[in-house]
């Protein structure tokens, strides 16, 4: 049987962590279709068309799914159902808010979060904050899935030309209405899939101070994101925090600074392939993690690096 | 209003965890347990609300062993009213008692207690599955209000905003509904030690699965559990100029 992707995407274009899930999908089985539900999402389902290794796209268009309510979008996906064996989607908030009600209605048990495929059946996805790792195999007929998207490569998003086939919505539930969105304007890239990521922690200090580590990350033409104490503190909003319960991050390249290493933060950021860490403490758990550790005040390290790169 | 708080009994959050030599597990014997972090801040806001006069009764409810109970206590030293605890020794972390099932028997519990709304955490820190809201608001047709950053309650309806990857989003859904909550919504008080001894007061009653009609059985076997790669730290440089090396020319990421 074939495999559902439900991408994530803004009606204009394919979020890219959709591409990641799409690689996942392709080690369980060849035939891949991935529903792009939304409203006047013609552009995204053209996109989608293209991503090589997909061999048919579902698109989904009505008023009713414009705002990604769990509400309306849980039946579509559950009819199509029948002629899947893996329905996944990215670990990210979108996913993690539906996908759990299709499994239920499904009367499967989902699995969270997975890490690596063994075989359809058999998935490693890690629990108690990344310290440990579990290898599940389930025996639920049909497989609910979310996927992290740093685990897997993303699949190229060019070389395809799948047919756009139309699903009907199943209208709007009536038992919830999207009221407004407050989304962090930002011209840096996406904090999940940048290349290098520069974080700040409670050690910046302040939000003022924060500007240091958004003129790194400028320099670098990096995301900023930041430990839970940051935002904590109010220096920067939600969707900056890197760990167990914000984003999971593995750039090439993660600069700490600032940042102690809280177990909850590391969970987050410690399949980076290199980190640095800056810290005036030397003791700080952040250097357990460190490939390059400088010890010292942030408020000089920091713009004087910025200078010399 | 009468609200539903499903709270979890889980390794506290400061336990550095070890896995089980055998791999089959997460050593959890002489590990100190506390209720789950985002549990305690559902408690909290249901709390608030009862003190703001909407609500009237918090009923908590765990799935777990015997000792479960001392979760419920301290939900009821926080404001719970009373407790009901589902009694098994399945393991609650994996390979046990699985989100699915909770929602099932949460589902059992809805419809025996007829609560006006559910706040329960959005994930515990144990498995780290975040499901059981969603698959409980699923199982009873009901709208879910997830990650709530803040929950306003009025004219029969909830207004959540919640906490989304590019920033915040509000929405309004209909009662009865479920809500999960996010870090933010609130920060859970002490509990005062005159209402640790009042909460030991507080009616608390103890059924079993088979009561309920829910089987346990778990649909995801573990095949093993182990210790993420080692990572290895610790490298140091003196100065920005060797970091500004490093990153060029040994690491070659800049």
């Amino acid at each position: 049987m074939s495999i559902l992707i439900l991408a994530e995407h803004d009606h204009q274009s394919i979020k890219p962590v959709t591409l990641n899930v799409v690689t996942a999908a392709r080690q369980i089985d060849a035939d891949v279709h991935i529903l792009i539900a939304g409203t006047d999402c013609s552009a995204a389902a053209d996109e989608a068309s293209k991503i090589h290794g997909i061999t048919k796209v579902l698109k989904s268009d009505a008023p009713e799914l414009s705002h990604r309510l769990a509400e309306n979008l849980t039946p579509i996906i559950v009819g199509l159902a029948d002629s899947y064996s893996h329905i996944l989607a990215p670990a990210t908030t979108f996913g993690k808010n539906v996908m759990p009600r299709v499994a239920a209605l499904l009367d499967t048990q989902q699995i969270s979060d997975i890490s690596a495929i063994h075989d359809a059946d058999t998935f490693d996805r890690p629990f108690y904050a990344g310290n440990a790792i579990a290898t599940v195999k389930s025996s639920d007929a049909k497989k609910v899935i979310t996927v992290r998207g740093t685990a897997f490569d993303p699949t190229k998003s060019e070389g395809g030309t799948s047919p756009i086939e139309d699903v009907a919505s199943n209208g709007d539930s009536s038992l919830s209405n999207f009221v407004k969105q407050e989304l962090s304007k930002s011209d840096r890239p996406e904090l999940t899939s940048a290349k290098i990521v520069v974080s700040g922690g409670r050690g910046v200090g302040s939000g003022e101070n924060f500007a240091l580590i958004d003129a790194l990350a400028d320099k670098l033409g990096a995301a900023v994101g930041a430990s839970r104490a940051a935002v904590d503190a109010g220096y920067v909003p939600n969707d900056y925090q890197v760990g167990q319960t914000g984003k999971v991050v593995a750039p090439e390249l993660y600069i700490a600074v600032g940042i102690s290493g809280a177990i909850q933060h590391l969970a987050g950021m410690k399949d980076s392939k290199y980190i640095v860490a800056i810290n005036k403490d030397e003791e700080a758990p952040i250097f357990g993690v460190a490939d390059y550790g400088l010890v010292g005040d942030l408020f000089d390290i920091v713009p004087e690096l910025t200078e010399k790169l | 209003m009468k609200v539903l708080v499903p709270v979890k009994r889980a390794v506290d959050f400061n336990v550095k965890i070890r896995v089980k030599a055998d791999n089959s597990g997460i050593e959890l014997n002489n590990v100190k347990m506390s209720m789950n972090p985002f549990d305690e801040i559902a408690i909290e806001e249901a709390t608030k609300l009862k003190e703001a006069g909407t609500v009237t009764e918090i009923i908590a409810v765990t799935i777990g062993p015997d000792k479960a109970q001392e979760t419920l206590r301290t939900a009821m030293a926080i404001g719970a009213d009373r407790g009901i605890l589902v009694e098994t020794d399945a393991p609650t972390d994996i390979g046990g008692v699985e989100p699915l099932a909770v929602a099932k028997t949460l589902k059992a519990l809805v419809e025996k207690e007829k609560p006006d709304f559910v706040i329960m955490g959005k994930q515990s820190i144990d498995d780290d599955s975040n499901q059981t809201g969603q698959m409980l608001a699923a199982l009873l047709n009901w709208p879910q209000g997830t990650f709530a950053s803040k929950v306003e309650l009025n004219d029969g309806k909830a207004t959540v905003t919640r906490e989304i990857d590019g920033g915040l989003e509000t929405i309004e859904i209909n009662l009865p509904a479920v809500i999960t909550t996010d870090l933010r919504l609130n920060e859970p008080r002490y509990a005062s030690l005159p209402n640790i001894m009042k909460a030991k007061k507080k009616p608390l009653d103890v059924m079993k699965p088979e009561d309920l009609n829910i089987d346990y059985t778990p649909r995801l076997s573990v095949v093993k559990v182990t210790e993420p790669p080692k990572r290895v730290g610790g490298g140091k440089v003196a100065d920005v100029d060797e970091l500004i090396d490093k990153l060029r020319n040994e690491a070659k990421v800049i």
